[in-house]
């Protein structure tokens, strides 16, 4: 149980058994009045988000939330399967993992955070190496330094690179955004 | 150092001035009003008893909350006029508009009620404003604060604003909730405007008026969607504050709060008999925060926690 005075930015509370985070929190009493709580809240699975109120006699169920560190072993179709250190087999779908699925790499450790035993968030190492599956070779004589040109991975995901990256180059992908950060090594 | 931390600090620093300046303007108004400035105890061992405003312990005494009860003692002592501006403390109080720590000023007047309060706090802004508004680079965050300014009952704004009638049938938990998500939004913000007559459920230390249904002779001041300041005629009867003291005691202890004893020099000062007076607290910070069209009470002290 949370009580109002541990309300802040970014804490994950349960709301009706499902596990929220809070993305805005304000303060409010008064005159003479009892302190109101004002709390913007996202669906930590969903997405979806609204607002919650409380005072300060209310409680707050505090979500059941575990951490597991799995290793991505493969895919099968719409799903990845991972493993944890006990060898036990976790399925993810392709809806749930989104853009995530096209940057495993084979024995990649992830953090999957799970709410009563029920996947709910997979965090993926802060950068990737990847291989360019195709681009354009960029045009000559342009030397401006953010101009970018389309590329893709074999996966299929395609992103935006420096016009210095050729097909075969690995790359550094920051998957907190899905963008290029930094050339590896060259074909 | 990136111009923009050196805007802010030019920013902040400009704010201070202009603070510094309402201060001198707010004292220069009150002597010329025969007040009497004076400073109380900021450690005590009774902080006025309220449902909702918590102190801070200071070994086994408390932080004041407000000078409140001390102002009233030298009313009753035969002070006519006294003001003091100060630090003031409240446990758990934080947020854009809320320090734990922050000034107060409360000035308390013999022979006056509620009214006159209106009227003198209107001329005290204006005073402050001619003070201060040939600081440049701050523009207020409302119009009119030179005067006069509406005046809403919260019987008219309540049923305006959020569909029922507090003074009537109060609902203690949807009072707070409703003044602070449809009825503080919804007030009109072209110039200042006193909310006044509550709810005897909540007049706290005010002198309730004899109608059918009966009101609290209180008023709050908001500016700009801010709240600036509380004002009562004052509770005179030593025997209703002490009930209303009691009662109080009673609710924080089912809420599981700490019941601060009760301040018997204060209620003897009343036995003894405090004149018919009416008193104010408004946040400094607050009215500084108006002024300079500030969002964060952060923005306008020159130390936060």
């Amino acid at each position: 149980m949370f009580t109002v005075s541990d309300l802040r930015k970014g804490l994950k509370i349960e709301i009706d058994g499902q596990p929220f985070e809070i993305t805005e929190f304000t303060f409010m009493k008064p005159g003479k009045g009892q302190a109101i709580y004002t709390c913007r809240v996202k669906h930590m699975v969903n997405g979806a988000t609204m607002v919650k109120t409380y005072r300060q006699v209310d409680r707050i169920d505090e979500p059941n939330l575990t951490m597991k560190e799995c290793s991505f072993s493969y895919q099968n179709g719409d799903h990845y399967v991972f493993m944890d250190d006990h060898f036990e087999e976790l399925n993810l779908e392709a809806t749930f993992l989104g853009d995530r699925r096209h940057w495993l790499v084979e024995d990649m450790r992830v953090n999957v955070l799970f709410h009563n035993n029920q996947p709910v968030d997979v965090t993926l190492p802060t950068f990737v190496e990847k291989e360019i599956a195709h681009t354009d070779p960029g045009a000559r004589g342009n030397t401006a330094t953010n101009v970018m040109k389309p590329a893709k991975l074999s996966s299929g995901y395609e992103l935006q690179v420096p016009l210095f990256i050729n097909t075969g180059d690995i790359i550094k992908l920051d998957t907190r955004t899905g963008k290029y950060a930094d050339r590896v090594s060259k074909k | 150092m990136s111009h923009g931390i050196q805007d802010d600090t030019i920013r902040r620093l400009a704010r201070l001035r202009l603070r510094a300046r309402a201060l001198e303007a707010i004292r220069t108004f009150f002597t010329n009003r025969d007040y009497l400035a004076v400073e109380t105890p900021i450690r005590l061992p009774a902080p006025a008893l309220e449902l909702h405003i918590d102190a801070l312990s200071s070994g086994p005494q408390f932080l004041r909350t407000s000078p409140e009860l001390h102002l009233k003692r030298l009313l009753a002592d035969g002070a006519e006029r006294v003001f003091e501006i100060g630090s003031c403390f409240r446990a758990d109080e934080r947020g854009l508009r809320h320090l734990p720590e922050f000034t107060m000023l409360e000035w308390y007047r013999a022979g006056a009620d509620y009214r006159d309060l209106m009227e003198e706090t209107e001329a005290l802004v204006a005073a402050v404003w001619a003070a201060v508004r040939q600081e440049p680079a701050f523009a207020p965050s409302v119009s009119g604060v030179d005067g006069p300014w509406a005046r809403l009952t919260v019987r008219d704004a309540f049923l305006q604003f959020a569909g029922w009638d507090p003074v009537a049938h109060y609902d203690p938990d949807r009072f707070d909730l409703d003044l602070v998500q449809l009825v503080e939004p919804g007030l009109p913000r072209e110039r200042p405007l006193f909310l006044t007559d509550y709810p005897v459920e909540a007049a706290a230390l005010a002198r309730c008026r004899p109608e059918v249904p009966p009101v609290a002779e209180r008023w709050e001041l908001y500016a700009g969607g801010l709240e600036l300041a509380n004002a009562y005629s004052e509770l005179t009867d030593a025997a209703e504050q002490r009930r209303r003291f009691e009662a109080c005691a009673v609710d924080r202890a089912a809420l599981g709060k700490t019941v601060y004893p009760l301040d018997e020099a204060f209620m003897a000062a009343l036995e003894r008999g405090l004149p018919p007076s009416a008193g104010i607290a408004l946040g400094l910070d607050r009215l500084i925060m108006v002024l300079t069209g500030a969002e964060r009470i952060d923005d306008v002290r020159a130390f936060v926690p």
